[in-house]
């Protein structure tokens, strides 16, 4: 039952993301893309809970290495997509 | 604890949805990017209320991560944005197979132990007798993460020029790159089929193995003027990656998120194929560029190059310019000087445009960000489907490092190879210059009928140089 609940949320997510994005203006699809490269580093969650005390060693150095990759991933991901942003102005 | 827990990731996850909808309107862009990252952080923060998780350790990679990340956002400049982008995503696909080798590293311990259930998995107890689903989904977190990984370290080589940014290609290489494909689903198949047999762990590691060659192999023969495509491919590989580690841990937030981005990449990859009217297969497999283009005529008539001073002489009379710039632009970092030039043309009484094709440079949307750090205000930006119709009136076009979006053979020279692809028609307005380093030809390796137009002149040399010369002319009557 909770395969199926599992895949019932990845396929209405999906068509979230196509209605989402679907009308985005050019201008902005370096920021859509680094923004969304960003939320892609979701995965930490995953490897912070692989990162248990109970684990084996060699999981918990994989686990730890994973935090570190994707805690870039998201840091720097936001940050630089913040960035950009803020060099897009009106004209004054 | 566990509902708090959930609630919370449910919270997060539409953070992610509403910061995404913002990303995508020009006002309201910067907070959405905010927005989504407090549903990172929140995600975050109480995936830490997990009990027995080895706090040294998590604080600490994420203490080392944030500096790293924090260090390269900083420090890139806009014109390496392409390259950093590349990078956060390869690290995003080696994160998510890592997740999922770990997952299954701890189980199979466990397993091997002898205490088969009896670990403290707060997510999903079922683990510790690895069954044939989350064996399926550990072998797509790896295979798409490590496409993505050493996918985008490719690309990141290309786009630095580290590797050379033209397609490479050998003999047998479509052979080859299907042989990997068979051997992973081949070790796949096997370990999924029985994931708790001896067989199984070589079996996951042969997958690894061949994943990571499989993406340098297929980024391999596709060449510069592609990779918009293969940057948002890789993105939305990314967020896949993601979203099969979420199946692995039974978690919904990552699939959800994962998910999303996914659609995302996914949607920008068929903008980009659109905007070259080409097919993903053929972007994907053609090895495009490869090799100097055989077919195609060869342009007649002589390339006219004009002084930086006579065309300030055209220039001082126009009424109406439109820029049509390219990655040369972001090679020659010359986006501050044509912003200058932008300027004076202004006060110069004359209407100024930058006219942007989807897949000019080397990410999509690539020039809208280097002209937005000149400080050019986004109104002056245009599409091509806005600025094409009206070409005919433009005074001057100035073409600075663009090639292929311009080339009018992609409109009426049916057996060149871009044939069909939507051009800015830089051909049909009354003057057109373009600047360029030398004589030779674009990425693609064709020639380009624009620049032995009747219409064209050629002004050779650094764009930079050439633009800001053109400003102090400007500047000196």
């Amino acid at each position: 039952m909770e395969l199926i609940l599992l895949l019932f949320i990845f396929v209405l997510s999906g068509f979230l993301g196509f209605e989402l994005i679907a009308k985005v203006p050019s201008q902005l699809h370096t920021p859509l893309m680094s923004g969304s490269n960003a939320i892609s580093g979701i995965t930490v969650v995953g490897a912070i809970l692989a990162v248990n005390t109970s684990s084996d060693n060699l999981s918990v150095w994989l686990g730890f290495a994973a935090i570190v990759l994707a805690t870039v991933n998201v840091v720097g991901g936001y940050m630089v997509t913040d960035r950009m942003l803020g060099m897009f102005k009106k004209k004054k | 604890m566990e509902t708090l827990v959930n609630l919370s990731y449910i919270a997060a996850a539409i953070l992610f949805v509403f910061g995404i909808k913002m990303l995508g309107h020009a006002d309201t862009a910067r907070k959405g990017n905010q927005i989504s990252s407090i549903g990172m952080a929140l995600a975050i923060i109480v995936t830490l209320l997990f009990q027995g998780l080895d706090y040294k350790l998590v604080f600490g990679g994420i203490a080392v991560g944030s500096v790293i990340g924090f260090v390269a956002a900083k420090r890139v400049q806009m014109t390496g944005m392409p390259e950093l982008v590349a990078l956060f995503n390869g690290f995003g696909g080696l994160a998510s197979l890592l997740v999922g080798w770990a997952e299954y590293q701890r189980a199979s311990a466990t397993i091997s132990n002898g205490v088969l259930g009896k670990i403290a998995d707060a997510v999903n107890a079922d683990l510790a007798t690895v069954n044939t689903f989350t064996a399926g989904v550990i072998v797509l977190a790896i295979l798409i993460g490590g496409i993505t990984f050493t996918g985008s370290l490719y690309a990141w080589g290309k786009l630095s020029g580290k590797l050379g940014g033209r397609a490479l290609t050998f003999g047998g290489q479509k052979a080859f790159n299907a042989l990997l494909a068979l051997g992973i689903i081949a070790a796949g198949v096997i370990f999924t089929l029985a994931p708790t047999a001896e067989l199984a762990y070589p079996m996951l590691i042969v997958v690894i193995v061949l994943a990571l060659l499989l993406g340098i192999f297929a980024v391999m023969p596709i060449g510069g003027g592609d990779m918009p495509v293969v940057i948002s491919l890789l993105n939305s590989c990314s967020g896949l990656a993601a979203c099969a580690a979420g199946f692995v841990i039974a978690n919904n937030v990552l699939i959800v998120a994962g998910c999303l981005v996914g659609a995302s990449g996914l949607i920008l990859t068929i903008i980009m194929c659109k905007a070259m009217n080409r097919t993903l297969v053929n972007v994907l497999f053609s090895g495009f560029g490869a090799t100097a283009q055989a077919s195609g005529s060869a342009s007649t008539g002589e390339m006219k190059p004009v002084s930086v001073e006579d065309a300030y002489y055209i220039l001082e009379a126009a009424k109406n310019v439109i820029v049509i710039p390219g990655y040369g632009m972001a090679v020659a970092q010359a986006q501050h000087a044509v912003k200058e030039l932008g300027e004076v043309l202004e006060a110069n009484d004359c209407e100024v445009r930058f006219a942007i094709h989807p897949v000019a440079g080397r990410m999509p949307g690539h020039m809208n960000v280097l002209l937005a750090e000149a400080d050019v205000p986004y109104e002056q930006l245009v599409e091509m489907d806005d600025v094409n119709p009206t070409i005919e009136m433009v005074d001057v076009a100035i073409v600075i490092g663009a090639n292929d979006v311009v080339n009018p053979a992609a409109a009426d020279d049916p057996a060149s190879p871009i044939y069909g692809m939507p051009i800015i028609n830089a051909h049909k307005a009354k003057t057109t210059f373009c600047l360029k380093r030398g004589k030779g030809a674009g990425f693609s390796g064709l020639e380009n009928a624009l620049f032995t137009a009747e219409n064209t002149r050629m002004i050779y040399g650094d764009a930079k140089a050439t633009v800001t010369g053109l400003v102090a002319q400007f500047k000196d009557s």
